[in-house]
């Protein structure tokens, strides 16, 4: 596969022509920013923003036993998934590493959409695949069938309602329905990376421009803007939300990375994973591994991945992500400290920006949580 | 965007003013502040300090990352801008101009700094 020209989204040339800052992103040119990046992110905290996401991986699973392949292949009780719904899930490997985040929706009966990051969706589909051998399923690379177009923020659900007769209001967190957005077909998901209410629209990416002009046009007097990854990025940090290859790899199982509710050990049938994460869950309580934390800067130097956590001169722990809190005013970071430095309030830790040991203060996450 | 005439530039992106009695002001450009976001953290070098052209004096935070601050001549400084610490979004809006970074009493000039046109064609490529 080569990897010189970057992918384009449907919405390509549409983002040029805002002037967007392009950046890659896992093999694709994404928009990083159209203007202020922090402009962008206090747009969707208090009005709305609108994002292309088409570089999301999507992969169809099919089949009278979807689900039965879905509960072997994810860590998750996929198969409990009612039609319309969704579900958070991660894809593990045998040893318990967590080869992706996911988002799961059921379509129908017998028919799932997997959602998985850019950079894994192909680890995801090959993975899928291969474990799909004895179901009666299909998977099926759908990648290049859909463009992802996310509306987010408290103006969102009035933006859409506006140009769609689907009942947003009878559309729950994690539910998703087919409908007809600006008279293109979509799936209508209500689902997001920001923290904020919003949606997200699949459509077929020969729509992906009519739907965005609609939406624009529809968010134009109540302050809707093209919102970049770069405040996608900030966004999902304050609303604590892991970041598959910062806060998630394969080196650290679900339990690590303190999202052990995801795996379903009671769910029936064996699935992937299943030994590796049995004892991974009970060393998680006999000795507690890392803890991912939140920290909140006392200055205004940023921490980012890679640096280490600091306490008493030994190290404890590393920023996995980190960026200026646009809502908070300081900086902020995700890092995993070691159990005796995680609790909230905990004196004397620090971070090593650059050979500088800055005081940061410990506090659960998430760093923002919006107001119902 | 268009690169001021009166000014020079080095190729680490930062602009350089006419001396007025030996002393210069330094900044970085347009496109310096475009390419790196909304900047959030300025490190300037203090008052009487000594900068050496292409050599790193400061520091700038944008949201995505952290840059080097190069000087552009040798000397001391003379002046940091307070204005640009308290609100490095100055640096975003006014690059020439409220923006400024530090001034300095220039001790030596390295050759190979650019003019506008040559600046524009060079952050062009």
């Amino acid at each position: 596969m080569s990897s010189s020209e970057p992918r384009l989204t449907a919405l390509d040339a549409l983002h040029r022509s805002l002037g967007a800052t392009m950046t890659d992103f896992a093999g694709w040119d994404m928009p990083l920013r159209y203007g202020s990046e922090r402009d962008e992110h206090t747009a969707v905290r208090t009005k709305a923003g609108l994002f292309d996401l088409s570089h999301m991986g999507e992969i169809t699973v099919t089949g009278p036993q979807a689900a039965q392949l879905l509960n072997f292949a994810l860590v998750g009780n996929i198969a409990s998934v009612g039609v319309g719904r969704a579900r958070y899930t991660m894809i593990c490997r045998a040893d318990g590493g967590i080869l992706d985040d996911l988002i799961v929706y059921r379509l129908g009966e017998t028919e799932y959409m997997v959602v998985a990051n850019a950079s894994n969706a192909q680890v995801v589909l090959d993975a899928l695949t291969e474990r799909a051998a004895g179901f009666d399923a299909e998977v099926r690379d759908d990648r290049d069938a859909y463009a992802l177009i996310a509306v987010q923020g408290p103006e969102s659900p009035g933006i859409l309602a506006s140009v769609t007769d689907a009942d947003l209001d009878g559309l729950k967190y994690y539910a998703g329905l087919p409908g007809t957005v600006a008279g293109v077909p979509a799936l209508i998901a209500r689902t997001g990376y920001t923290g904020e209410d919003g949606f997200e629209l699949f459509v077929r990416p020969e729509h992906a421009v009519e739907l965005w002009q609609a939406l624009t046009k529809a968010g134009e007097g109540v302050g809707l803007v093209p919102c970049g990854l770069s405040c996608r990025d900030t966004l999902r940090l304050e609303a604590g939300m892991p970041l598959y290859g910062h806060e998630l790899s394969t080196s650290l199982t679900p339990f690590d990375a303190g999202l052990g509710r995801v795996v379903k050990f009671e769910k029936e049938g064996d699935f992937v994973g299943r030994a590796a994460l049995r004892e991974a869950a009970d060393n998680a309580h006999q000795a507690p591994p890392r803890v991912l934390v939140g920290l909140i800067a006392e200055g205004r130097r940023v921490p980012r991945a890679g640096y280490a956590v600091v306490a008493g001169g030994e190290v404890i722990g590393e920023v996995t992500s980190g960026a200026p809190s646009p809502t908070l005013g300081k900086p902020i970071a995700m890092a995993y400290v070691d159990a005796a430095h995680a609790a909230p309030g905990t004196a004397g830790v620090a971070v090593d920006i650059r050979g500088s040991h800055e005081p940061y203060e410990v506090v659960a996450l998430p760093f923002y949580k919006r107001q119902k | 965007m268009s690169n001021p005439q009166q000014l020079r530039y080095s190729k680490e992106h930062e602009w350089l003013s006419g001396a007025e009695d030996g002393v210069s002001t330094v900044g970085i450009t347009e496109h310096a502040a475009n390419a790196l976001g909304d900047v959030v953290f300025v490190q300037l070098p203090e008052v009487g300090d000594t900068v050496t052209a292409g050599e790193t004096c400061g520091e700038l935070e944008s949201t995505k990352s952290v840059s080097d601050l190069y000087s552009p001549v040798s000397g001391e400084v003379t002046e940091v801008n307070e204005d640009v610490v308290s609100d490095p979004a100055l640096v975003n809006s006014a690059p020439f101009e409220g923006g400024w970074l530090f001034k300095v009493r220039v001790s030596e000039e390295p050759a190979d700094l650019l003019s506008a046109d040559e600046y524009t064609a060079f952050s062009a490529g």
